[in-house]
């Protein structure tokens, strides 16, 4: 067969433009214009939603100072910090670090690497896909059922009556879970299957050839999705409602071990509680902890952009 | 090595055997519970025992409406702008947009609904004698959340037509437009058509907007009438759940929360699993 160029967008315009006598086609303009115009209304309520918290919340930093973020929840506005939920919202992260990576990861290994076409495979693949559609709310349910009612005893005994920060942090961890399987199948799909066939025509164990080449090579791409999962943790609200994450007044007495059953709160559930005061020096609140809440966020899906542009690689 | 790994992918399979086991089981405790009659009466109030499942489907189906008709213009107008009309390096900083509105978590799009939609547009528009808290609002909010997801997915549809049919149709003399209308639309359709169905299934499920602006705080009369507040499914979940009326006990309110989300699964599940359908056609046409 012979080689046929790729015709590239310049060419095509240039025909075009040279068919049409270079004269404008209004029509063409408008209806490209209208289109434009949806994103232009989408970047709008970003710069509007962003103007309208910094606006509120920068005055109210620059009043208070940094008492904001190291005090913590108090029912006069004028004491009243994010700390708790700064120090919660750090924490979750965490599961999602030791428990929804490592399981997802094992879980797209044994999708992607073990699997055969079989019944079962196919069952469990679609029944991942599934999982990553369900309402984030019915997850808190899953939470509220599992980890402070039947395992109450494990998750919060006592006066917590299981609505700890073990149940919150379980619930968010199997919340991402989807999340993670799915990015980190697409990263190994990725990898050629030549590299794989490289490892076992030298005698390597399927387990060799996944540890020393399939993973390496998927590497950036399963990161990416591990801190996507994060950012998704970091802005998830309803299933830490459902588990009982609070405002109240939080212990902060006792070791690392036992904070993990005592009540907890975090950022988004903060901007919740703050939300729904009737005061207005609580909505104040409620944009400063919004702000550190969207920084946090960006930062995290920064480091999603730039991993990926840094380290992705075409076969 | 390989069992370890076969364990973690069949976790996942329990996690959805645990989701439909608590589900179900607690729908089945609240409908010994409660008076078959209060499921359908004047309004959704679970502590006088009132459990009207038409209030909450009507708000969720309003929520979700208003919230189509801002996503699905917004949404697919982007993803065509993207696929047929940007250069490859005005696309590169123009998906970053949409992308970003992707990553604002709901409680701040609630808050957003609460000080600036609410007051600024919707009161603006229809008078201020519309209260506060609208089922309006909260629609507009979730449309906002929800047009990303109906982009990218409708915009991979539209990559997916082969250039050849464009090319066949720059061919005969088309215009972009036509092109773009008459090719490329129709030949992606069901990827469109899959996108909205997603759209529809997120709307539906998404909670904190509604929770915060909705107005349904407490349970709500029955209520059509998009200017007025209104409860939802989610909504009625969450504040079952909080403060509001927190009714632990012996009484159905409590287990109808479990009902709800049953219900809420069931919908979302039946509209996932169409919309994949109408992706795997795709799929295998080109």
């Amino acid at each position: 067969m012979a080689y046929v160029p790729a015709i590239t967008r310049a060419t095509q315009d240039e025909v075009r433009r040279a068919l049409s006598g270079r004269r404008r086609d209004i029509g063409e303009t408008a209806f490209s214009l209208v289109l434009f115009l949806t994103l232009v209304v989408v970047l709008t309520v970003l710069v509007v939603l962003l103007f309208s918290v910094a606006r509120t919340a920068i005055p109210v930093i620059r009043d208070r100072g940094s008492s904001i973020f190291s005090s913590g929840y108090s029912s006069l506005p004028q004491n009243a910090g994010i700390k708790q939920g700064l120090i919660g919202s750090i924490y979750l992260m965490v599961f999602v670090v030791v428990f929804a990576v490592p399981l997802g990861i094992g879980a797209a290994i044994y999708m992607e690497e073990y699997a055969r076409n079989t019944r079962l495979a196919r069952f469990i693949n679609a029944n991942i896909r599934n999982l990553a559609g369900v309402p984030a709310i019915v997850y808190g349910i899953l939470g509220l059922a599992i980890f402070v009612v039947l395992l109450k005893p494990l998750t919060g005994p006592g006066s917590v009556e299981g609505k700890s920060l073990l149940a919150g942090g379980f619930t968010i961890a199997l919340m991402v879970l989807p999340i993670v399987i799915i990015t980190t199948q697409e990263a190994l799909r990725a990898v050629p299957k030549s590299i794989r066939e490289g490892g076992f025509g030298v005698g390597a164990t399927r387990w060799e050839v996944i540890r020393s080449h399939v993973l390496p090579n998927a590497a950036p791409g399963i990161l990416t999705g591990a801190v996507l999962s994060m950012a998704r943790a970091l802005g998830e609200t309803a299933p830490l409602i459902m588990v009982g994450a609070v405002t109240g007044f939080l212990a902060t007495s006792g070791g690392l071990f036992a904070s993990l059953q005592q009540r907890f709160t975090a950022l988004p559930t903060l901007i919740f509680a703050f939300v729904k005061k009737p005061e207005a020096e609580f909505q104040d609140l409620a944009t400063v902890a919004i702000l550190v809440l969207m920084v946090m966020i960006f930062v995290v899906n920064l480091a999603a952009i730039l991993l990926r542009n840094r380290y992705e690689r075409k076969w | 090595m390989r069992a370890i790994f076969f364990s973690a992918a069949f976790l996942s399979v329990v996690i959805s055997v645990a989701i439909i086991l608590s589900l179900a089981g607690g729908a089945l405790d609240f409908l010994t519970k409660v008076k078959l009659s209060t499921l359908w009466s004047d309004g959704w109030f679970p502590r006088r025992d009132m459990f009207d499942v038409k209030t909450i489907l009507a708000g969720t189906l309003i929520v979700a409406g208003i919230a189509m008709l801002i996503a699905a213009p917004l949404g697919l107008g982007a993803a065509l702008y993207l696929s047929e009309y940007a250069s490859p390096r005005s696309r590169r900083f123009l998906k970053p947009i949409i992308e970003t509105l992707a990553s604002v978590p709901s409680v701040v799009m609630g808050f957003f609904a609460l000080s600036v939609i609410s007051p600024d547009v919707v009161q603006r528009f229809f008078g201020s004698d519309v209260p506060i808290f609208n089922l309006t609002a909260a629609g507009i909010a979730v449309g906002l959340l929800v047009t990303p997801l109906v982009a990218s997915v409708a915009e991979d549809a539209m990559h997916a037509v082969p250039h050849a049919l464009r090319e066949a149709a720059f061919g005969l003399g088309s215009r972009r437009r036509a092109t773009s209308a008459r090719v490329v639309f129709p030949a992606a359709v069901s990827g469109i058509t899959a996108s909205l169905i997603l759209g529809v299934s997120r709307a539906i499920g998404e909670t904190m907007i509604v929770a915060i602006v909705a107005g349904g705080t407490g349970g709500s009369l029955f209520n059509l009438n998009p200017l007025k507040g209104g409860q939802t499914m989610t909504a009625a979940i969450t504040s079952l759940a909080t403060g509001s009326d927190q009714v632990r006990g012996a009484g159905p309110a409590y287990p109808s929360l479990f009902f709800v989300g049953l219900l809420l699964f069931l919908i979302t599940l039946s509209l996932n699993l169409i919309s994949e359908r109408f992706v795997r056609r795709v799929r295998r046409q080109y």
